[in-house]
């Protein structure tokens, strides 16, 4: 498969005000991938977004969305985008079926055509029993497939996620991460932002967004490599302390609390196991227990984001 | 510029109706509204005074006071509740609010009439209500006028003069609305009211509920066009407006015998723009409310002067300057012409295409000013 930029951007920037929402972005989505923006609240994930969609002007920079201009074309790109937001927009006192007729309408699907578009969603997203039912009546991992049916009821080559899994069941963000993944191998593009960690390792590339600002983009395994982390699992019999005391270690990145045991990162390749004794041995903390285990993407990202908060 | 897709416009009209057939209070509302109004301002409303309670303090006691007082309530402005014996009487039944008028008859009435001296009678009336003093006044004024002229003649034959025909005489002859009725005046009226009233709240919260609940977000991404989704939020609204002023015709016809002199499709075409004036405004409403409740608000704010300056309960004629001035700004003034124009008067095109132009014009800088302030944008 020939790469094709989908989505590009170069220093693209927003602010509101004093606020500089989104600061110098310029990254590159190829056709077929899922691409997921990583970042805490308010880093600028939505407004990076919105500036794509062409719904949102962006105060600096420029970028390209299917081929066309984010602020000379937003026309064009609405029509073969597909956006799908937190929030579930639908017609909550419309039923499932009446949502899907409505977008497939906007999305300017013929009448004929319509039918058979909307049988075969209700099909593939197993919503065919819930057809009559009203979008309000609905759970929140029922209202996520439904608002998923409509973003993509006309098929777009790119679809934009906006944090589509807040406050859904784990389940439920499991199965629509399935769904995701079948859009995405018939050769649909996929923008997801989320600030779910383990969702992130389910993305083909991966970019870190902090503060407005793009840290890190490329494979999951790339970002966490990247970093240089090893991490382990200690057991110690006093962890609170033993916690305080590690973290002084210049070498230590981050400790965590992970029930009973630390979770111990040691920056430079070094070896946690071997940094723990060598820290807690002289101050009477005795390690029971410890095992190295494999770097997250979620150790990757907290690194990234403590670094960026030393530097500034 | 890509044309406009008659199938997006469409498929907004119908979610529209489907939302609307589902919202039952908001339905019952639409229809219940306009009959409750019409029932409310027809029957309850009415400025024609009529059988204002009236006491008489009657010192002279005699046939001719007891006749005047006669005529004054055969007039049926004034209605005798009772005697009293002196002014402080007078004052206690003034406040009370037992009575509004009181007549005083000096002691030397009948006397004073016989030997053809000026006999003089004192009308006191509670100023609480100007309303009322003006049409006590007036009456009482013009009833001892009448019998002035009657006595002179009388007095002119006794002394052997011939009577002469009066020197001056008016006489009123009032064409359309020959009986004076308010609910005549009223009912076509408020059929600009209701319209005003239930077209702007809905229209103003029609977009500010999308905002609301994020589906407007969901909108401004698709290749939906703004004149597709302004004129398909609007349409069923139009539909709903003409039920509405059918509505209040239907029931001002039946219950309260309004008059409908003039073109009644005439009217319905004409009313379009009134209609539209007033959805643009709605719509420029909920471009600067956020929620709901905001833009409900601002509805409510629009309305009062509505009914107070459009000449809907105050005549035009009466305001001050700078209130006429506002008024004009405002579609329901110019359409309250055209709509009591063409009922009561039988008006044809010709006669409100003024207003027509009046109409036009605050259409079209509404329309320019909620198409300004409404972009496919969120911020």
């Amino acid at each position: 498969m020939t790469s094709e930029v989908v989505v590009h951007t170069e220093h693209l920037s927003r602010r509101f005000g004093e606020l500089v929402a989104v600061r110098d972005v310029s990254l590159d989505v190829e056709r077929g991938e899922i691409f997921g923006v990583l970042g805490p609240n308010g880093a600028g994930k939505s407004t990076t977004i919105r500036m794509l969609c062409g719904i949102l002007d962006p105060s600096g920079g420029r970028g390209t969305v299917v081929g066309y201009d984010i602020q000379r074309e937003p026309e064009r790109i609405k029509e073969r985008i597909g956006y799908m937001t937190q929030r579930f927009s639908l017609y909550e006192d419309l039923t499932v079926e009446e949502n899907l007729a409505f977008y497939s309408g906007i999305y300017g699907i013929g009448r004929r055509a319509r039918r058979t578009r909307i049988d075969e969603v209700a099909r593939t997203t197993g919503l065919d029993a819930r057809r009559r039912q009203i979008a309000g009546t609905l759970s929140g991992g029922w209202k996520q497939r439904v608002a998923l049916a409509c973003a993509t009821i006309h098929q777009p080559p790119l679809l934009f996620l906006d944090e589509p899994t807040a406050g859904v069941d784990p389940v439920s963000r499991r199965e629509f991460w399935d769904q995701i993944h079948r859009i995405s191998s018939g050769g649909t593009t996929v923008l997801v932002t989320t600030h779910y960690m383990d969702e992130a390792e389910r993305c083909h590339r991966i970019a870190f967004i902090f503060g407005g600002s793009l840290l890190d983009v490329g494979t999951p395994a790339q970002v966490v490599s990247r970093r240089g982390l090893r991490v382990a699992e200690v057991r110690v019999d006093r962890p609170l302390d033993a916690a305080l005391a590690l973290r002084e270690h210049p070498g230590v990145d981050e400790v965590a609390h992970f029930g009973n045991d630390l979770r111990v990162a040691a920056r430079g390749g070094a070896d946690p196991e071997a940094l723990a004794l060598e820290v807690l041995g002289p101050r009477g903390v005795r390690v029971l227990e410890s095992r190295s285990t494999r770097t997250t993407v979620e150790d990757a990202f907290v690194s990234v984001v403590r670094s960026q908060e030393r530097a500034s | 510029m890509r044309g406009l897709s008659a199938g997006r416009f469409a498929s907004i009209a119908r979610k529209e109706l489907l939302q609307l057939r589902r919202d039952r209070l908001t339905l019952a509302m639409m229809a219940g509204l306009p009959v409750m109004q019409l029932l409310l301002f027809g029957y309850a409303i009415n400025t024609d005074v009529r059988h204002i309670p009236t006491i008489v303090l009657d010192h002279d006691r005699s046939r001719a006071s007891r006749d005047f007082a006669r005529s004054m309530e055969a007039t049926g402005f004034y209605r005798l509740v009772g005697e009293v014996e002196s002014y402080d009487e007078i004052s206690r039944a003034l406040r009370s609010g037992a009575a509004r008028v009181a007549l005083v008859v000096p002691p030397r009435y009948s006397s004073d009439l016989s030997r053809g001296r000026t006999a003089r009678i004192q009308l006191v009336v509670d100023g609480s209500d100007p309303q009322t003093v003006a049409s006590a006044t007036n009456t009482a004024v013009s009833l001892a006028a009448a019998r002035s002229s009657e006595l002179l003649v009388a007095r002119m034959v006794e002394s052997g003069g011939q009577p002469v025909p009066m020197p001056l005489e008016v006489e009123p002859t009032t064409w359309y609305n020959q009986d004076l009725r308010t609910a005549t005046y009223v009912v076509p009226g408020l059929v600009g009211v209701i319209l005003t009233m239930t077209m702007v709240a809905l229209t103003s919260m029609a977009l500010a509920r999308e905002r609301e609940r994020g589906t407007l977000e969901q909108l401004i991404v698709s290749p939906v066009r703004r004149v597709e989704l302004v004129l398909g939020k609007i349409f069923p609204y139009v539909a709903i407006g003409y039920v509405q002023m059918t509505l209040v015709l239907a029931v001002g016809k039946l219950v309260f015998d309004v008059p409908l002199v003039g073109s009644i499709a005439l009217l319905y075409v004409l009313a379009l723009l009134f209609i539209a004036a007033n959805l643009a405004l709605g719509l420029f409403f909920s471009t600067l409310a956020k929620t709901q409740q905001q833009a409900m608000q601002m509805s409510f704010f629009f309305l009062l002067p509505n009914i107070l300056l459009s000449g809907f309960m105050f005549p035009y004629e009466a305001m001050p300057e700078p209130a006429r001035w506002l008024a004009q700004a405002l579609p329901l003034t110019h359409f309250l012409r055209i709509v009591r124009g063409i009922t009561l008067k039988g008006s044809s095109f010709a006669d409100v295409a003024s207003e027509l132009v009046w109409m036009g014009a605050i259409f079209v800088a509404l329309v320019t000013l909620a198409s300004l302030r409404f972009r496919k944008k969120l911020v």
